[in-house]
């Protein structure tokens, strides 16, 4: 059986400066979009949005470090959110509403879970690798509905956003937008150093032929879990800062659909490119927001009543839109920007 | 009281588990000879129900109706590779799996386009109406006990068909070398076609089969899709024998485990916190089971040998 | 998704030359509603029914040109965070009707009451809204969600069933149902069962109560679960023996799939399409002939919305911009509710009866749930007192 991802191998890492271009106006337009917010007139909305997709970028990044550059596919990557969002909701009942002690706390345990999860699962491979994420994840999200004290299935409102310092300033949506956008920025660079550093060489080099690797005197078992922890780690702090977003924690921020949902967004966006999965995650988001907008807008020239029906129908236009996006444009978004120079 | 309702579970196991390897065989079948991960494949099971659905609305008796779901079920899986799947089988999974996902969101919108979001209703064939008194006051309906005869019966026609016909002798050729196969002049791509329709077939007829016990509606083969990968999984991919046993063990797993757990944990804990750790545990058992057999036999417990 | 209800160009033309004065701007509400996935038929029957009402008010409620603005909140709650940040801040609605699931309501509760904007729930009523976390800007037209199992614990007691086996799924609503049915009922529980969510197949817990032969069954199984488990009833050929009681299992959305097998078993519920009164035969007349299909009390509760929110701008002249003005006015609920007697109690619930019904086939053959006794008069939820907004 072939190794999975094999054949959308990520660019090298000495990247052209062209591809350089993509990261700075994605990054620039996050960076600009308060303003836009402001003149929208609807800046909670604008920004809650856009607050989503960095949070899903994070976590899309985070799948991507593994499935883009290791090849492993993990199904139950929604747990980590599901982790990340509980260490908020759970510490916040008991009156410890500090993000600076729940972001560690989150960490760690997101990291411990990775590391048991990933020593197991690390021991199978291809289509029993993505099987084996997904018992965990599940395992996971049906303990969270167990979870009686903290809402079980129905979840639980926070009071407020997290503290920082003791300070309140998360309240403003405004200073959380740049508090996302700054883990957003802090993790890219992180991942790209990674990715960038002979622990990311090997790591692709794994992907690519282990045995190969094996042979010349690595371990590929422990660069992997390396990597899975670091993977698991950081969807824990998009974890966190989703439950601040939507005030709220549930075990359906860990359903398998939504794992499915953030290989989708890697796929989409590209793999191995690390803010592929970041233009990913925002158009799976805008898409999922919009198109039944946009449904409704271009089909005036029908009747009212067809036009409601087929924007309440938006996921039939949704699903062959992915089968051709898969058909007819090979490697995500980032292989549509890429493709000009390729001629 | 106890043997009996564990009799009656194991019927319910055997008979939930071989619906699941209805639906399995195709999938691994498809996995293992086309090395082509397919998501939709859950989909064909509710479309087969579906079909049941609307064919006995309009010729009013069940056996017609499943008599034309099958083929229908069939030319649907057939149209599905010609337009859609034919073209990903030289793809990655990732593709594979994202193009598949396209496919389920697409159909569960347009079942409920045609159909209307409301479940529907078969009724159980008049023939197999009945039920059969098995212990005093317990009846088991014969409805069942037919799904169980016939999965048994589908089972032992594969088992012939896939060991000792030439065709099935290509399948089991192609599962574990395709491109073998290939070069040695046989036309793969009409060996493809064949195993992936005779895949869709049998998930429409699982589909078709439980109609009339369970709610006919959109998304209905979302978690049964799920439970098919972790049966194929725990079978190890492509094998025919390991999905059946692992339809089967996951099928008695589920069932048995459901209602024997917090009895089991009572052994061990106070009861008040044996119910409370069974009722979290009993929805988690076939994944933990999952997990444990990859733990020691990473490939599954009948890997193809490739 | 962003439904327009145009009004017609007739319609319109009318309004015009009736009332030239009325230049003001459109009333918006946003409907949050589940209207995909397995569990879309609620949130159709929902969105149909304030659809219908707003119909025949002649598009406008409250005297106001109305835009009902509808979304699918995917029974995902941080979507519906999403969505209703939208509602609230792009489209500016006046009200937020919806939704249908208790933990969609539980997360959208903060961002819609945090925008001083009016929250009318059409079915999810939740325990903390409606004591610890209640609030002066919700509302709820349709019941706190313990109460329809809490008539069938009285009907169970009343009746004097010794032993009772319960069954539900295993998440917090199921948790919830089995407790609001032991609130009155105090006789001897032979056994709570709790199935995962989402099981389709309920021979072994069939199985069980046939061996154990108890004096009746209590569930709660929504939409497909209640579909499998009210046939697999029938076929085991329990139901002729053990009376089988149940809220929100055997209901207008489920009785097309259900159909024979489900006649003759009970539920709880506030109204039925056959409960008399003149204002409740035209709305399921004319439910029935718009939809074709029977409607269900989602329906109802989202019509009742709708004439509540049109009575409240009626008192106020058609002005929102004084809450507390808005508020009085919709705690007087002076409209004529489909299930009659109506109105608000302390913390925004309604106070209202209760009735024992039974799934019946009509002459027309088709299937609806049916008045068989008044169990509870003017019932308050058993949360309102610990509830402290100054409602």
């Amino acid at each position: 059986m072939t190794e999975l991802a094999d054949t959308a191998s990520a660019p090298a890492p000495s990247l052209s400066t062209r591809f350089e271009v993509v990261p700075i106006v994605l990054f620039a337009a996050f960076a600009a979009a308060p303003l836009f917010a402001t003149y929208s007139g609807a800046e909670g909305y604008v920004l809650s949005l856009l607050t989503r997709v960095m949070i899903f970028g994070i976590a899309a990044m985070a799948l991507d470090l593994i499935l883009g550059y290791g090849a492993l596919v993990s199904f139950g990557h929604a747990a980590f959110l599901g982790i990340g969002g509980y260490a908020v909701g759970i510490l916040a009942t008991h009156g410890i509403e500090d993000a600076l002690i729940q972001i560690p706390v989150a960490l760690v345990a997101s990291a411990l879970f990775a590391l048991v999860t990933g020593a197991i699962s690390l021991r199978t491979k291809g289509v029993y690798f993505i099987m084996i994420t997904l018992a965990f994840g599940q395992m996971l999200y049906f303990l969270a509905t167990s979870l009686a004290a903290y809402g079980g299935d129905d979840g639980m409102t926070l009071s407020s956003r997290s503290l920082v310092a003791g300070s309140r300033i998360l309240k403003s949506d405004f200073a959380f937008y740049w508090m996302c956008l700054i883990c957003l920025l802090g993790a890219y660079a992180f991942s790209r150093s990674v990715v960038a550093s002979r622990f990311g060489r090997v790591l692709r080099g794994t992907r690519e032929n282990a045995i190969r690797m094996e042979a010349i005197g690595f371990q590929p078992f422990r660069f992997q879990l390396a990597a899975y922890v670091i993977s698991g780690m950081m969807a824990g702090l998009a974890g966190c800062l989703l439950a601040n977003q939507a005030e709220f924690v549930s075990p359906a921020f860990m359903t398998w659909q939504r794992s499915g949902e953030l290989i989708f967004m890697v796929v989409l966006g590209g793999l191995g490119s690390l803010h592929g999965a970041i233009i990913g995650a925002a158009a799976f988001l805008l898409l999922e927001e919009f198109l039944p907008e946009i449904l409704h807008g271009v089909s005036f020239f029908l009747a009212e009543e067809t036009r409601a029906h087929l924007a309440e129908n938006w996921k039939m236009v949704f699903g062959p839109l992915l089968i051709l996006i898969v058909l007819f444009v090979r490697g995500g978004i980032m292989g549509l920007l890429r493709r000009p120079r390729h001629g | 009281m106890t043997a009996t309702l564990l009799f009656v579970q194991t019927l319910n196991g055997l008979q939930f588990g071989l619906i699941l390897f209805l639906i399995a065989a195709g999938l691994t079948l498809v996995f293992g000879v086309m090395d082509f991960i397919n998501l939709a494949h859950g989909v064909q099971y509710m479309v087969g129900a579906y079909l049941v659905a609307a064919f006995s609305v309009w010729t009013g008796s069940f056996g017609w109706a499943l008599l034309l779901a099958l083929p229908s079920a069939l030319g649907f899986g057939l149209l599905l590779e010609v337009l859609v799947f034919r073209h990903l089988y030289d793809r990655d999974h990732l593709d594979q799996v994202l193009a598949t996902f396209g496919v389920i969101l697409f159909l569960n919108q347009a079942v409920k386009f045609v159909w209307g979001a409301a479940p529907l209703s078969v009724p159980v064939p008049d023939l197999l109406s009945g039920s059969v008194e098995i212990a005093s006051g317990l009846l088991y309906p014969v409805y069942r006990l037919a799904i169980i005869a016939a999965g048994l019966i589908v089972a032992a026609l594969l088992y012939v068909l896939v060991n000792h016909t030439r065709i099935g002798m290509l399948v089991r050729a192609g599962a574990s070398n395709a491109a073998m196969v290939s070069a040695l002049g046989v036309n793969i791509q009409r060996l493809f076609m064949i195993v992936f329709g005779f895949g869709a077939m049998l998930a429409g007829f699982a589909g078709a089969m439980v109609a009339p016990i369970l709610s006919v509606e959109p998304g209905m083969g979302d978690n049964i899709l799920i439970l098919a990968f972790v049966v194929i999984v725990i079978g190890g991919i492509g094998s025919i024998r390991g999905a059946f046993l692992a339809a089967l063990l996951i099928g008695l797993v589920d069932t048995v485990g459901r209602s024997f757990a917090p009895n089991l944990l009572r052994l061990f804990l106070d009861p008040a916190a044996a119910s409370q750790t069974g009722r979290a545990i009993a929805p988690m058992l076939i994944y933990i089971f999952m997990a444990a057999v990859l733990f020691f036999r990473p490939s599954g417990l009948f890997p193809v040998k490739r | 998704m962003n439904v327009t209800i145009k009004t017609l160009g007739l319609a319109a033309a009318v309004t015009l030359a009736a009332a030239p004065a009325m230049a003001q701007e459109k009333l918006k509400v946003g409907l949050l509603l589940t209207l995909s996935g397995p569990s879309a038929v609620l949130g159709q029957q929902a969105r149909d029914g304030f659809q219908l009402a707003v119909k025949d008010l002649g598009s406008k409620l409250g005297g106001r040109d109305v835009e009902v603005i509808v979304v699918d909140d995917e029974l995902k709650p941080d979507v519906a965070v999403t969505k209703v940040k939208g509602l609230l801040e792009r489209d500016k609605v006046d009200f937020v009707v919806g939704p249908i699931f208790s933990n969609v309501a539980v997360a959208v509760h903060k961002p819609i009451v945090d925008a001083n904007t009016f929250y009318i729930s059409t079915n999810a009523g939740p325990s903390n809204l409606a004591g610890k976390s209640c609030s002066p800007y919700f509302f709820a037209t349709s019941y706190q969600n313990d109460q329809n199992h809490e008539v069938l614990g009285k009907v169970a007691q009343d009746r004097g069933y010794k032993k009772v086996y319960l069954l539900a799924p295993n998440y917090q609503a199921g948790k919830d149902a089995l407790a609001g049915f032991k609130r009155h009922y105090k006789g001897e529980v032979v056994e709570e069962s709790y199935v995962p969510l989402n099981t389709l197949d309920f021979q072994s817990e069939l199985a069980k109560i046939a061996s154990m032969q108890p004096d009746a069954i209590f569930t709660f199984m929504p939409g497909g679960m209640g579909v499998n488990l009210v046939k697999q009833y029938r076929a085991a050929g329990l139901a002729d023996r053990i009376p089988f009681l149940s809220a929100f299992t055997v209901d207008e959305s489920t009785l097309p799939a259900q159909q024979d097998a489900a006649i003759g078993m009970l539920g709880g519920s506030n109204w039925a399409p056959n409960l008399d009164n003149p204002q409740n035969k035209k709305f399921v007349a004319a439910y029935e002939a718009a939809y074709n299909s029977v409607p269900g009390s989602y329906s109802m509760h989202a019509y009742d919305a709708a004439l509540l929110i049109d009575s409240a701008l009626k008192s106020t002249g058609g002005k929102m911009d004084n809450k507390d003005a808005v508020r009085a006015a919709i705690k007087k609920a002076d409209f004529k509710s489909l299930r009659g007697d109506f109105k608000f109690g302390s913390n925004g619930f309604p106070v209202q009866d209760f009735y024992l019904v039974k799934a019946a086939k009509r002459s027309d053959g088709k299937f609806q749930t049916e008045i068989v006794e008044k169990v509870f008069d003017d019932y308050t939820d058993a949360y309102a007192k610990e509830c402290a907004a100054t409602n």
